[in-house]
């Protein structure tokens, strides 16, 4: 069982690596083939992300990492803090040069001047004394790298509207961004980065210092984006549970490598311990999961309430 | 009527010519710096600002020992400045201020040199005077001619880069990931910014042109919350304070001492000051309407 889920992990043996990842790889999107179909009915990826390193003063911060996010589909990228969830979404942004490895995003059949993929960033400081209204911000998405000042179009305006009300945000648009919520300056900026009508939208730690309540809003509106407009979604968490009743397939990233595939394909005691390096236990408690550290150095034992989540599936 | 508006201005105000040219020079100087300096709050490049601001010490004080226009000299040394700190890294967030710092601090030193040897060996005896805190009078035609072509380059320059600007300074990711070029923006910001800050280092002086810099827009994003608003306020606060100064500084001539006179540059921060302060006042406040809302909604 051991020997099987390494196929799941990118191994951190180099020479073994090669031959198990295009295993990994082809399995993996095999899985998803059908749950991307079905979503879509176009399938193509909307994401590659192919054998990306990532060494930051001479450190390895990411190793060899695989995965795709197919059109229309809602991908969490889990990990602790200092996993290299961050790191990895600057790599795919293009902000961040990887050591090895490389990003495909489908770009076709795109409108000129709109950006293949929309971003909302950890931690942006939105001071309360900037003279910037939420509606200012999500035009900034339309056109913020054009030059000269915006006109007040009829057109421009009608766009930010019908953005904002998309969002649940029609109700603050004239608001300073800077004196909103939090959960309210998600919705904003999650507006920006749409408005420009990306295919693939990446967001790093959303959910990170939100209420349970906005937590959760903001992922039902990110899952009815995703469905309704056919946008791929990539979010970054350090905590799965607010996101498995959305959340298409995983990322998770622990030690620098990546295990991809469905929760139930990746989420296992076996998958995770390998990944980490160390025995962990997969734990389910009324519908969430805990990933929790073990003790011992011995074979990963299967912990969970039903054992159906341990079995392997037919692909490994 | 009459009798009170010849109270406040004095007659001949208007057709004393160098107060025409004061007027002018440094009501343009004025808009220009307030324009620029909203985004030099927005994008929290106050220190950066300011040590531009002092550097045009060093220019000015350079040009009057070579016997030429001082214009030069602020202008000069203000983009060499800008063109330094970008290379030593000030667009890397703690690189920013180390770079700003040594610059300064570099710039400070030969303008010691320069106003100890303008003091000493030739005969501009009022150059530190001038220098440090303007020579808003003496401005010439040809030299407010200069002024206004300077300022409308910096206005151009603010202008096409709006939208860049206040994007990269919400995050430079965001703008990035826009396919803004954040660093030349950066770049002509700064050039912009230096441009801005040596024209009021002529008109109020080297060392005080930041209030003007900074003043204004700290005032203007208290009365809106919209961004092109708070741009256009900032540009008028900033022209207001400058005419009411000049008025100030032409009727303290009859104040005490008598027959001396106020410097000008006095007037023009003492009023940014005052104006910054009265937009600090609850009541100003309300006027961006945010407050209104949160207790509205009892949060």
């Amino acid at each position: 069982m051991t020997d099987l889920s390494g196929e799941a992990v990118t191994d951190l043996d180099e020479e073994a690596a090669t031959s198990l990842d295009a295993g990994t790889v082809a399995s993996l999107s095999g899985a998803a083939m059908t749950a991307g179909q079905h979503l879509t009915g176009t399938g193509g990826d909307a994401l590659t992300v192919d054998g990306i390193s990532v060494r930051l003063a001479g450190r390895e911060v990411l190793r060899d990492i695989h995965f795709t996010v197919r059109a229309g589909e809602f991908v969490g990228l889990i990990g602790s803090n200092g996993a290299g969830k961050t790191t990895l979404l600057r790599v795919i942004l293009g902000l961040q040069q990887p050591s090895a490895g490389v990003v495909r995003i489908d770009g076709a059949d795109r409108p000129r001047h709109a950006p293949a993929v929309g971003y909302v960033p950890q931690k942006v400081l939105l001071d309360p004394d900037m003279p910037l209204r939420a509606r200012d911000l999500v035009g900034l998405g339309l056109d913020g790298n054009r030059l000269g000042i915006p006109l007040p179009t009829r057109r421009r305006r009608q766009l930010i509207d019908e953005m904002l009300r998309a969002v649940g945000a029609g109700l603050f648009g004239d608001e300073r961004v800077g004196n909103l919520s939090g959960g309210e300056q998600q919705r904003v900026l999650i507006a920006h980065a749409l408005i420009s009508r990306p295919r693939l939208l990446l967001l790093d730690e959303p959910l990170a210092n939100l209420d349970i309540r906005s937590e959760q809003e903001i992922v039902e509106l990110l899952a009815r984006v995703a469905r309704e407009q056919q946008i791929s979604v990539l979010l970054s968490a350090h905590e799965m549970n607010p996101l498995l009743p959305v959340m298409d397939r995983i990322v998770y990233l622990a030690a620098g490598r990546a295990a991809s595939g469905t929760t139930d394909e990746v989420v296992r005691t076996e998958v995770l311990s390998k990944l980490y390096g160390q025995h962990v236990d997969v734990i389910h408690v009324h519908g969430r999961i805990l990933v929790v550290a073990g003790r011992g150095d011995g074979p990963a034992e299967p912990v969970g309430e039903d054992g159906a989540h341990c079995a392997v599936p037919d692909w490994l | 009527m009459t009798h009170l508006l010849r109270m406040i201005v004095e007659p001949g105000f208007f057709g004393n010519a160098p107060v025409r040219v004061a007027l002018l020079a440094g009501g343009v100087v004025a808009l220009v710096s307030g324009v620029v300096g909203m985004f030099t709050v927005l994008r929290g490049q106050a220190f950066a600002g300011h040590a531009l601001a002092d550097i045009g010490a060093t220019g000015g004080s350079g040009a009057f020992l070579a016997g030429i226009n001082p214009l030069w000299g602020f202008v000069g040394i203000g983009v060499v400045a800008a063109g330094i700190m970008e290379m030593i890294g000030i667009r890397r967030p703690r690189g920013r201020d180390v770079a700003t710092g040594i610059v300064l601090g570099a710039g400070l030193g030969l303008a010691a040199l320069f106003l100890y040897w303008d003091a000493t060996f030739s005969n501009t005896t009022g150059a530190t005077i001038s220098v440090l805190f303007g020579s808003m009078f003496v401005i010439s035609g040809s030299t407010a001619g200069v002024i206004v072509v300077f300022s409308l380059l910096a206005l151009t320059v603010v202008g096409l880069l709006y939208r860049p600007l206040l994007l990269s300074s919400v995050s430079t990711d965001m703008a990035t990931v826009r396919g803004v070029p954040v660093r030349i923006t950066g770049l002509l910001y700064l050039l912009a910014m230096a441009v801005a800050v040596s024209l009021a280092a002529l008109t109020i002086g080297a060392i005080l042109s930041t209030a003007l810099l900074v003043g204004p827009a700290a005032t203007a994003l208290r009365l809106t919350s919209k961004t092109g608003l708070a741009v256009l306020w900032s540009g008028l606060i900033g022209i207001a304070a400058t005419w009411l100064g000049i008025l100030l500084a032409y009727d303290s001539f009859y104040w005490p001492p008598a027959q001396h006179g106020w410097p000008v540059s006095f007037f023009v921060v003492t009023l940014v000051f005052v104006f910054y302060l009265l937009a600090q006042l609850p009541a100003v406040g309300r006027l961006s309407g945010a407050r209104a809302r949160r207790a509205r909604n009892g949060g």
